[in-house]
């Protein structure tokens, strides 16, 4: 059985470590947002489409995405979610990657 | 004709965007035995290649978003279909080079097949989930299956694949189903369906003798059987618990069925969120051997005489393809084609395999005897590579 609930703690230490270090996103240097376009693009765009209109995993668009909360979704990109496809990348992205990415897909 | 021909070259020249040096003149009288196309994702674009020289021959453009995008054959090898992420079905007409016919068919589909016949093109949906059915001819609906799970909710349709006897076979992703379908009529197809398979389907398979029908299971480690010859014997787990209770990795890309290599009485599967290529016997289904690899698996496909078996990997380590040799179940080559290697295809007979690179923007020819690259041909973030010699096969 895989499922299983999330690890609350790893949550609550992301957290901690957010609220640290109040968001510098925006501010990635422009290779390091080349290379998150082209993973959000390509990679992420293998489950979500490579216009991110859906796929085995859903939409990611601003109206998909509605009024969830940033922080979910980062938490989302970063934990994954346990028993879904969807895998944490944490160990690759930065939580102000995670939120660069989140921008993007909310358009802004 | 020849003053014809030469102003096709020149005016393809201008329009290809300077991937090859001349595009070659459409409509020329040939066989298609060594065709076949490779996706240009992000371009929305298909190249038609040739694989006896080996090079590409034109490109067609206006495919829609090729993102996952998948290809079937008519059974005279002449026209591929194309099924779009965005419900697009584009016929492909490879001698004329241009699209033969296009329809947006729904919101959101991911793979289809062509039924025993040639009649029927099938495409499975994600939203909303089902199959549809269209005549390969004009591609004019003919006819819906709804995935309806028991709740009501339509559920996310994977693996669908043809089956003798104008049979379909496919997998509910949400639900956990397998289903047939007889379309002997395709107006009016007959569904059968397998509940409680196991949870979260990904995609499916058909032995190359249109026996068996195995969906891979995401949610749970292990894959459901169903014997298409004795379907009232209903669908058996197999593999069960072949991650031994241990966490699996992240999966940061799904496997595929496709062409999960079958050689005699062996099958070789990638094993889901595990660096190991999973070996079954065909005659009981029971796990004979796994092989450590390079990463997560994601193509396992045998070389069509069976000695061979390539895999390619999930990201980060998808630079990398391993070759395995099926009589001694070892590793004989790790090959380093360049970065994102997402597909390989296999010319009818064998010799080479091409596979797409696709951040090298790249298609790589292998020569399969010597383990060594033979050519390269330029393609624009090329994904899927399918040869027309999928024609005559079941599950393709
Ligand atoms: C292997 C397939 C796969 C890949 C690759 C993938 N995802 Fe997902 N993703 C999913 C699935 C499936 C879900 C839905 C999970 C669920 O059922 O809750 C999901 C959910 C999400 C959500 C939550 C959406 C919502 O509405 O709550 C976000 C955000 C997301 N993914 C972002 C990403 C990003 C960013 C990447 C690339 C770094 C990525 N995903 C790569 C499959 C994938």
């Amino acid at each position: 059985m895989r499922r299983a609930s999330w690890l609350p703690e790893a949550a609550l230490a992301l957290a901690l470590i957010a609220a640290a270090a109040p968001g510098a996103a925006g501010e990635l240097p422009a290779q390091r947002q080349a290379e998150l376009r082209h993973l959000l693009d390509h990679d992420c765009g293998s489950c979500h489409g490579l216009t991110r209109r859906g796929g085995l995993g859903p939409a990611l668009s601003a109206t998909a995405l509605g009024d969830r909360d940033d922080d979910f979704l980062i938490d989302t990109i970063l934990l994954g979610r346990r028993g879904t496809p969807m895998a944490p990348w944490g160990s690759e992205l930065s939580r102000d990657d995670a939120r660069w990415l989140v921008d993007r897909m909310r358009g802004r | 004709m020849k003053r014809i021909a030469l102003t096709a070259i020149a005016a393809a020249a201008l329009l290809s965007g300077g991937m090859a040096d001349a595009e070659s003149p459409r409509g020329i009288m040939r066989g298609t035995g060594d065709l076949g196309i490779v996706i240009e994702r992000a371009a929305g674009r298909v190249v038609v290649v040739e694989t006896s020289t080996p090079s590409r021959l034109y490109t067609i453009d206006g495919l829609g978003d090729l993102s996952h995008a998948s290809a079937v054959f008519s059974r005279d090898g002449r026209f591929a279909y194309v099924f779009g992420r965005d419900g697009g079905l584009s016929k492909l007409d490879l001698l004329r080079g241009e699209i033969a016919k296009r329809v947006v068919q729904a919101g959101n589909s991911i793979g289809g097949a062509i039924s025993q016949d040639g009649r029927v093109v099938a495409v499975s949906n994600y939203e909303p989930g089902g199959v549809r059915l269209f005549d390969a001819a004009d591609l004019e609906p003919l006819a819906e299956i709804a995935a309806t799970a028991v709740d009501g909710k339509r559920s996310k349709v994977v693996g669908l694949v043809d089956a003798p006897d104008s049979k379909l076979a496919f997998a509910l992703y949400d639900a956990g189903e397998i289903w047939t379908a007889d379309i002997t009529d395709p107006r009016a197809p007959r569904v059968s369906r397998h509940r409680d398979i196991g949870r979260l389907p990904y995609d499916g398979m058909i032995t190359p003798d249109g026996r068996h029908y195995v969906a891979g299971l995401f949610g749970e480690d292990g894959a459901a059987l169903l014997d298409l010859w004795r379907p009232e014997a209903g669908v058996r787990r197999i593999l069960d618990g072949y991650g031994r209770g241990e966490e699996p990795l992240p999966v940061y890309k799904m496997p595929h069925l496709e062409g999960w290599a079958s050689v005699g009485d062996l099958a070789f599967l990638p094993a889901v969120g595990r660096h190991e290529v999973l070996v079954v016997s065909m005659s009981d289904w029971r796990e004979v051997a796994r092989i450590p690899v390079h990463g997560q698996p994601v193509f396992v496909v045998a070389r069509p005489d069976g000695r061979q078996v390539w895999v390619n990997f999930a990201h980060p380590r998808n630079d990398t393809v391993q070759v395995i040799d099926v009589p001694s179940r070892s590793i004989v080559a790790t090959l380093k084609p360049g970065p994102a290697v997402l597909h390989l295809e296999f010319t009818p007979r064998g010799e080479q395999v091409w596979l797409s690179v696709r951040d090298a923007d790249r298609i790589d020819v292998y020569d399969t005897r010597r383990l060594e690259r033979s050519a390269s041909i330029p393609a624009d973030k090329p994904s899927g590579i399918f040869f027309t010699a999928r024609a005559g096969r079941i599950g393709y």
